[in-house]
């Protein structure tokens, strides 16, 4: 599908021209480390290399410090993986945010995830000041900006190159105010978001009621959806998520599936409960791929992306696009 | 735009559940929020002598008017809105309930971090700022602002009198910085 947002090139994307070439796409969640450890991002891209289009690089993910996700995102280019750059508005300022985003077209980053982020509050600097100097909505405003119009947010003008941009940004259907919710989907598609990852489903009715309102706006013809999509591995697990992480619903249903099994037992009815989840939304209409995500089991990712059917995925980088001139090498 | 729900019970246990420092004030503040039909009207009539003070303000240079217009300013609108004094207001546009005071001042809609029960993630015994502006701004006159895409927050502004950078022009709902947009544009129907 081409998008409305889209730029009049198309990028390096792999995952843009998955999407064009109207496949159903598969990205994937790589966590930086906590300590600088090049061997567990290696072992990571080993594991997880052929199973996606693209791979979520997380940014001090749940505002605990981890390595920089620019970095992790440059080691995953060079490995000949697509990595999605995530960029938060709690660590840095305009300043920051443009000069990463810079850097990043440097190294031929082109997917960009925009996200409000986690408050500092309940991470693990507790004392630390959040930034939220532009919200995600703005943040997508501004890559569009650079992009299309090569200004910066100040309105001056970026020299000789613009950045390419694959602009993604997120949403999540299941937090109050459930009826402000599309049209919140509707200001970042308008504001320039080409993709759109969702919070993990669980309440599969809510996200369908809401998938209802968005096909009703339109916006699944402006933007490519891909549901979040993730297993959990506990009783515990799942309590945890249901009670502490904040926006995430999870009903009482799964809690007692999981309830009295022992711990392989548990993490197969994960697994189970997951799958059936994704058959369902698979069906609704507007979803245009996943983004599994599962919070330190990545070694579950590739049994995942199997038995939902989506292996191997399709070679997109050397098709020539339907409808869209071949790209110049030279330029 | 759908009529939106009132509060729910959980939204109310949260505004006023718990004994809170100030509960009689918080209770009687939140009244005039959730009927904001005469602040709009105050807010309103604001605007029009706002309208006449260009002239003046900007004879006087904003920072000298903010100077004076300031206290005043603070004095009416923090005990109510628990205003910020960002310089830059879209009270009105946000139902009567300041963005500014949201942990991440978010001035575009709320964040996916809302809880179930409609509590904010940072402040887990408070209601999101955002659930309370959606609702109260279905009652009021500006509810399609609520489409708008306000540019974020220029902080050169932070701390000047938003009434004195209003009647001068310098924001008409809110601005952004240097060369870039300055004006909140309506990007959705609402």
């Amino acid at each position: 599908m081409r998008t409305e947002n889209a730029s009049s090139q198309p990028t390096k994307s792999r995952l843009e021209r998955t999407l064009l070439e109207g496949h159903f796409a598969l990205t994937l969640e790589i966590s930086p480390p906590v300590g600088p450890n090049r061997a567990a991002v290696e072992r990571q891209i080993d594991l997880l290399r052929d199973y996606a289009d693209a791979f979520n690089v997380t940014d001090n993910q749940s505002a605990r410090v981890h390595t920089s996700s620019l970095a992790v995102s440059i080691m995953l280019k060079q490995a000949g993986l697509d990595p999605i750059l995530q960029v938060t508005c709690r660590d840095r300022n305009r300043l920051g945010i443009q000069s990463d985003l810079l850097g990043a077209s440097i190294h031929g980053i082109s997917n960009v995830l925009a996200l409000s982020g986690d408050a500092p509050i309940w991470g693990d600097h507790p004392q630390t000041q959040g930034v939220f100097e532009i919200d995600s909505i703005n943040l997508v405003r501004v890559l569009r900006m650079m992009r299309d119009d090569q200004v910066f947010e100040n309105g001056n003008e970026i020299p000789k190159i613009a950045p390419e941009f694959f602009i993604g940004a997120a949403a999540n259907p299941f937090a109050p105010p459930h009826d402000f919710r599309p049209l919140r989907l509707a200001k970042k598609v308008a504001a320039g978001a080409q993709f759109i990852q969702t919070q993990l489903i669980f309440n599969v009715p809510r996200f369908r009621e809401y998938m209802k309102q968005v096909v009703a706006m339109g916006l699944h013809e402006k933007t490519a959806i891909l549901a979040g999509i993730g297993p959990v591995r506990s009783l515990r697990a799942a309590l945890f998520m249901k009670d502490e992480i904040a926006g995430m619903d999870i009903p009482n249903e799964i809690v007692e599936r999981l309830k009295g099994l022992d711990k392989e037992e548990a993490a197969a009815e994960g697994v189970n409960i997951c799958l059936e989840i994704a058959e369902e939304v698979r069906q609704i209409e507007g979803v245009k791929g996943f983004n599994v995500m599962a919070v330190s089991w990545s070694s579950i990712l590739p049994e995942l992306a199997t038995r939902m059917g989506l292996h191997p995925r399709p070679d997109v980088m050397d098709s020539p696009i339907a409808g869209l001139a071949p790209e110049n090498d030279d330029s | 735009m759908q009529k939106l729900n009132t509060f729910d019970a959980h939204t109310e246990a949260l505004r006023f559940g718990d004994k809170k420092q100030g509960a009689l004030w918080r209770r009687f503040r939140f009244f005039l929020q959730d009927h904001p039909a005469p602040l709009v009207w105050i807010w309103k009539s604001t605007e029009a002598i706002l309208g006449r003070m260009c002239r003046p303000f900007e004879r006087l240079g904003v920072k000298r008017a903010s100077r004076w217009v300031k206290p005043f300013e603070e004095f009416v609108k923090k005990p109510i809105f628990d205003c910020r004094m960002c310089g830059q207001c879209i009270l009105h546009s946000t139902g009567m309930t300041c963005p500014m005071t949201c942990p991440k001042q978010l001035r575009n809609g709320p964040c996916g971090g809302v809880r179930m029960d409609g509590s904010c993630e940072v402040k887990r015994t408070e209601p999101c700022i955002w659930v309370q502006a959606i609702e109260r701004s279905a009652r009021t006159s500006y509810h399609h602002d609520l489409g708008k895409l306000n540019p974020p927050v220029d902080w050169q502004l932070s701390g000047a009198a938003s009434w004195v950078t209003v009647a001068v022009g310098r924001t008409d709902v809110t601005t952004g910085s240097g060369n870039g947009p300055h004006h909140a544009e309506e990007v959705i129907d609402v």
